[in-house]
């Protein structure tokens, strides 16, 4: 609908992905990490949509799809993994992790 | 509907921003949930609605609600707060921080140099999509299938419950 320049709409999926970036590097809670995670697939598919809207085509919707799916296997797993992470060092430091034996 | 487009970015991006700095987890998940919201607007703008109602619906709806229920799983009382403060030392901003703006100055950089589309008026239906999905890209969507089928086995073995019980025996053995 609204006739924007690709270049707009792609910066702002950088921005939004460089924030995800430094959101991974800086925290140190699991949590947060996870949720970066999320931010930067986010941006990816915000990305994929404006190149599919500039192309006129449906294959940047589709591939959002695919990226959403991948999200919420991820958010699944990741999920699983803090819990019983959690559950094992009573922390959600990811310091602790260089502990890991094994 | 250009403008529409500028302040949901201007959402969006203030949103996140907040969300990865939030000391308390559940105000961080609200500010990623508005950020959502944002880029779905951004979506049903750039006239992809079925992208901006799936958004919505996984997204924001479903994926979040699970994140506000492993926070609630793993919460650790009032002292998250101030751990959190000392995990996220203000200086620790500082590196990454100019990192990632050194690499958004290039990505932006090589856009201004690339191809100057704009967005289309058209509006891309859930029909087209559908198409495309249940066209070319069928393979894709078995595959896609398969990753779920796969995600759900590995949440179930990594979360259940004996697992948890068990550990919590072990500990009580230790005690």
């Amino acid at each position: 609908m609204a006739e924007i320049n690709m270049i707009t709409g792609l910066s702002v999926a950088g921005i939004l992905f460089a924030l995800g970036l430094v959101g991974v590097l800086v925290r140190r809670n699991i949590i947060f990490i996870l949720l970066s995670i999320e931010i930067m697939l986010n941006a990816c598919g915000l990305a994929f949509i404006v190149v599919g809207s500039a192309l006129k085509q449906p294959d940047g919707q589709v591939m959002y799809f695919f990226i959403l799916a991948v999200a919420a296997s991820e958010m699944a797993i990741g999920l699983g993994l803090i819990l019983n992470f959690f559950h094992k060092y009573k922390t959600l430091d990811t310091n602790v992790l260089n502990q890991m034996r094994g | 509907m250009t403008i529409v487009f500028y302040i949901s970015a201007f959402i969006a991006v203030f949103a996140t921003l907040a969300a990865i700095t939030r000391m308390n987890p559940v105000h961080a998940l609200l500010y990623f949930i508005l950020s959502l919201l944002a880029v779905g607007v951004i979506f049903f703008v750039l006239g992809a609605p079925f992208v901006a109602a799936l958004i919505v619906i996984i997204n924001a709806g479903a994926i979040m609600v699970l994140f506000v229920f492993i926070i609630m799983m793993v919460n650790q009382g009032k002292h998250t707060i101030e751990q959190e403060r000392k995990w996220t030392h203000p200086k620790l901003w500082l590196a990454p921080g100019f990192l990632a703006v050194v690499l958004l100055i290039e990505i932006i950089y090589v856009l201004i140099h690339a191809n100057q589309a704009t967005t289309g008026p058209e509006v891309i239906s859930p029909t087209q999509v559908g198409t495309a999905l249940f066209g070319p890209y069928m393979l894709a969507v078995e595959l896609v299938s398969m990753l779920l089928l796969v995600g759900l086995l590995g949440a179930h073995h990594l979360a259940r419950e004996s697992h948890v019980v068990k550990n919590r025996a072990e500990e009580d053995n230790d005690g």
